[in-house]
C-alpha cells in the first residue's frame, strides 16, 4: 500500500505543507523536508516551480520565479531527492504544472518519482478526463497516486466522477480563488465543506487554499480529514531560517 | 485531412483544454453552448448588424496596383485596418460580447499586449454597458500609453500585470487568475485564437468573416473565389485564422503564415514559434511554444507587440506540422522597410504586425498572374512612436 493511503487510515487530522523546491535557496529542499517531518507534519507537497503558475497567487509565483532563477529543474529536484527515503518516512507528493512534466516525458517522470520514493502527484492543469484516457495506467504502473482538485463550483456529478478516478484523497479547493488570497472562512465556505462531507465520497478530502493559521486549520479539518498550507508557509520561509520551522508548525496545531 | 477542430477540441494533436479544475465550469459551459448560441437567428442578426453598422464591414478588398507592379504579381489587400478601432480584433470582441450577454455574464475581463485587443474589448463593453477589466503587463503599459488612455476613456479599468516578465503572457496569466477568482459573473474575452477549447475555434469563427468576404469580393474583381495565396501575419494567430478559414480545405489555395523573426531566428531575440517552438502546454492548450528544455515558457521578442507571444494558436500549429501552411519568418528590419514601402506606394500606414506579412514580397518571387490576398490586419497609428524612432522621422 502507498504511503499516502496508509497515512489516510490514521485516525487524525492531517497537516500537509506545501513548499516550492529551490526556494529560498536551491539546496534547501532536503533540509525543509526533514525539518517538517521532525516537527510532526503528516504529508509534504514539493512544488516543482513553473514559469507560469496559473492557479497560484503572488506568493507562490514569486517563490517559483526565485526557485527557477536559483536553477531548479526536474532533473535537479530528482537528484536532490535521490536519498530522501533513507531519512524521511512521511508521504511526499510532487505538485507541479503539466508542461515541465510533459517535456521531461510523462512516463520518465513517473518512473523517476517511483525511484526516489515519491508517492503521488498533483498536476492542477492536467484535467481528470485527459488523465483518465491517457495517463492513468502509467501512473499506476509506477505506483503513483494522482490527486484531483474540486472547487465550490464543481458539480456533484463531476465530483462523483473525480471520486471514481481517485485512489488517494481529493484536494478540496476551499473557495473560488487562486492560492494565498483568502483570510478566514465564512458561511459560504462552511456550507460547501458540509455539502462535500455529506456526499460520503470513497476518497477522503483534504482542504487547501486559504489555510494559513491555527484557526483556519481547525475550521477546515472540522469537515475534512486534513488541510494543506502553502502560501503562509512560503511567507514564513521568506523571513525565517529553516531551523525555525518548528515555530511555524506548532503555531498551527 | 481535416484542418478544423474535432469534437474533442483538437486540431490533429494540438488544442484541448488543459485547465485547472477551477476554470472547468466556465469553459465547459462555453463549450456546450457556443455553437448553438452562434447558430441562433437572433445572434446572427445582431452580430451581422453590428459588424455592418458599427464596425463598418464589409472591409474593402483593395487591388494594390503600384505594389503589384513593383513585385510583378497581383496583390490584394484585405483592409481590416479600416475597421472601427483600427484592426481585425473588433470582429472577435463583438462576437464574444454578444456571447457573454447570452450566457448572462455581467463582468468582462481581457488580456492585452500592445493594447489593440484591450481597446476593442473596452469598446464593446462601453457599447453594451458592461464592466470591463483589462490586464496588461506593466512594461506594456509604459510603452503603449495612447492605448492605455483609450481604454480608460472607454471606461475600462486597466490593471497592471506585475508578475513574471510583465508582458502579454503574464497579462494572460493574470486574466486567468481573475477568472478563477470570479467564476460566476465573469466572461473572459480572449483576444487571439489561443486558450483552452472552445476559444481557438470560437475566435476563429468570429474572425472567419474576413475570408467569407474575400471570397465574394474576389469573385467580383477576379471572377474567381479562390486566390492562389492567402497571407497573414501570426502572433497568436486570430487574423490569420480568420483569413484562412474558408480556404483551409480549398487545395488550390496556398497558405502563407508570417511570423516575427525579431532580430533573426537564431539571434535569441525572436518570436518565430513554428521554428523555435516545441510541443507543450501554454494558457490551456497544447500547441507549439517557445520554452526551455525543462519546460519553462520563455520570453519572445519582436519589434511588434502584437506578434510578441511565445505560443501560436493550435490550429496554426497543426497547419505547420501538416505542411498545409508555409511558415516564413520576417525580421524587424525587413518588416519596417516593408511598412514604409506600403506608405509610399499605396498611401497606407500599416501596423507593424501587418508589415511582417508585406515583407514576404522581398523574400520570394510570385508569378505575374498569381493572385495573392494579404490580410492588412491593422493600421499603424498605434505604432507611430516605433516608426518615428526607427526611421528617425
Amino acid at each position: 500500500m502507498n504511503r499516502i493511503q496508509n497515512k489516510l487510515q490514521e485516525d487524525k487530522k492531517l497537516l500537509s505543507i506545501y513548499f516550492t523546491a529551490g526556494y529560498p535557496n536551491l539546496d534547501d529542499t532536503i533540509n525543509i523536508i526533514q525539518e517538517l517531518e521532525k516537527n510532526g507534519v503528516d504529508m509534504i507537497e514539493i512544488g516543482l516551480p513553473f514559469s507560469d503558475p496559473l492557479a497560484d497567487g503572488p506568493t507562490i509565483q514569486a517563490s517559483s520565479t526565485k526557485a527557477l532563477k536559483n536553477g531548479m529543474t526536474s532533473e535537479v529536484l530528482f537528484n536532490q531527492l535521490k536519498d530522501i527515503r533513507k531519512t524521511v518516512n512521511i508521504p511526499l507528493i510532487i505538485m507541479g504544472y503539466f508542461n515541465p512534466i510533459l517535456q521531461y516525458g510523462v512516463e520518465a517522470f513517473c518512473k523517476k518519482c517511483q525511484e526516489v520514493g515519491i508517492d503521488g502527484l498533483i498536476i492542477p492543469d492536467l484535467p481528470v478526463d485527459v488523465y483518465h484516457d491517457d495517463y492513468k495506467s502509467t501512473f499506476e504502473t509506477y505506483g503513483l497516486i494522482n490527486v484531483f482538485l474540486i472547487t465550490p463550483q464543481t458539480s456533484d456529478e463531476r465530483i462523483q466522477f473525480i471520486d471514481s478516478v481517485s485512489n488517494g484523497f481529493i484536494y478540496m479547493v476551499s473557495s473560488a480563488s487562486v492560492t494565498g488570497s483568502q483570510s478566514g472562512f465564512g458561511d459560504e465556505n462552511t456550507r460547501y465543506f458540509k455539502r462535500i462531507a455529506n456526499m460520503n465520497l470513497q476518497n477522503p478530502q483534504i482542504i487547501g487554499f486559504g489555510i494559513s493559521d491555527s484557526k483556519t486549520f481547525t475550521q477546515a479539518t472540522e469537515y475534512a480529514q486534513g488541510a494543506i498550507i502553502g502560501s503562509a508557509f512560503i511567507k514564513f520561509l521568506s523571513d525565517h531560517p529553516i531551523d525555525k520551522i518548528s515555530k511555524f508548525v506548532t503555531s498551527i496545531r | 485531412m481535416n484542418y478544423n477542430v474535432n469534437e474533442k477540441g483538437y486540431y490533429g494533436e494540438f488544442g484541448g483544454a488543459f485547465i485547472p479544475e477551477m476554470l472547468y465550469p466556465n469553459v465547459e459551459e462555453l463549450r456546450q453552448k457556443y455553437l448553438s448560441v452562434m447558430a441562433e437567428p437572433d445572434f446572427i442578426k445582431e452580430f451581422n448588424q453590428l459588424l455592418k453598422d458599427y464596425v463598418g464591414r464589409p472591409s474593402p478588398l483593395y487591388y494594390a496596383k503600384r505594389l503589384s507592379k513593383k513585385y510583378n504579381t497581383k496583390i490584394y489587400l484585405k483592409r481590416e485596418d479600416l475597421n472601427h478601432t483600427g484592426a481585425h480584433k473588433i470582429n472577435n470582441t463583438i462576437g464574444q460580447i454578444l456571447m457573454a450577454k447570452r450566457l448572462g455574464k455581467t463582468r468582462i475581463i481581457a488580456e492585452t499586449g500592445a493594447g489593440q485587443h484591450g481597446v476593442a474589448t473596452a469598446t464593446v463593453c462601453a457599447l453594451m454597458g458592461l464592466e470591463c477589466i483589462v490586464y496588461m503587463g506593466e512594461i506594456d503599459i509604459a510603452r503603449q500609453a495612447p492605448n492605455v488612455a483609450r481604454m480608460k476613456m472607454l471606461g475600462a479599468k486597466v490593471v497592471p500585470a506585475l508578475s513574471g516578465s510583465r508582458t502579454l503572457k503574464d497579462a494572460t496569466n493574470e486574466a486567468i487568475r481573475d477568472w478563477i477568482n470570479n467564476p460566476v459573473n465573469t466572461h473572459y474575452i480572449i483576444g487571439s485564437a489561443i486558450g483552452p477549447h472552445p476559444y481557438p475555434d470560437m475566435v476563429t469563427r468570429f474572425q472567419s468573416v474576413i475570408s467569407e468576404e474575400i471570397k465574394w469580393q474576389l469573385k467580383e474583381q477576379e471572377g474567381t473565389e479562390n486566390p492562389d495565396y492567402v497571407v497573414a501575419c501570426i502572433g497568436g494567430g486570430s487574423n490569420a485564422a480568420g483569413t484562412y478559414y474558408h480556404f483551409l480545405h480549398e487545395q488550390d489555395v496556398k497558405i502563407i503564415a508570417v511570423e516575427a523573426a525579431g532580430l533573426g531566428v537564431d539571434s535569441g531575440e525572436s518570436a518565430a514559434t513554428s521554428v523555435l517552438g516545441k510541443e507543450g502546454i501554454i494558457h490551456g492548450c497544447k500547441t507549439l511554444l517557445m520554452q526551455t528544455k525543462d519546460g519553462q515558457i520563455t520570453e519572445p521578442y519582436s519589434i511588434s507587440a502584437g506578434l510578441d507571444y511565445p505560443g501560436v494558436g493550435p490550429m496554426h500549429a497543426h497547419l505547420a506540422k501538416t505542411g498545409r501552411a508555409e511558415f516564413m519568418a520576417i525580421t524587424d528590419d525587413e518588416a519596417m522597410t516593408a511598412g514604409l514601402e506600403l506608405c509610399q506606394l499605396e498611401g497606407i500606414i500599416p501596423a507593424i504586425e501587418t508589415s511582417h506579412a508585406l515583407a514576404i514580397f522581398e523574400q520570394r518571387t510570385f508569378k505575374p498572374d498569381d493572385v495573392i490576398v494579404v490580410s492588412l490586419s491593422g493600421r499603424g497609428d498605434k505604432d507611430l512612436d516605433t516608426y518615428i524612432k526607427y526611421f528617425k522621422l
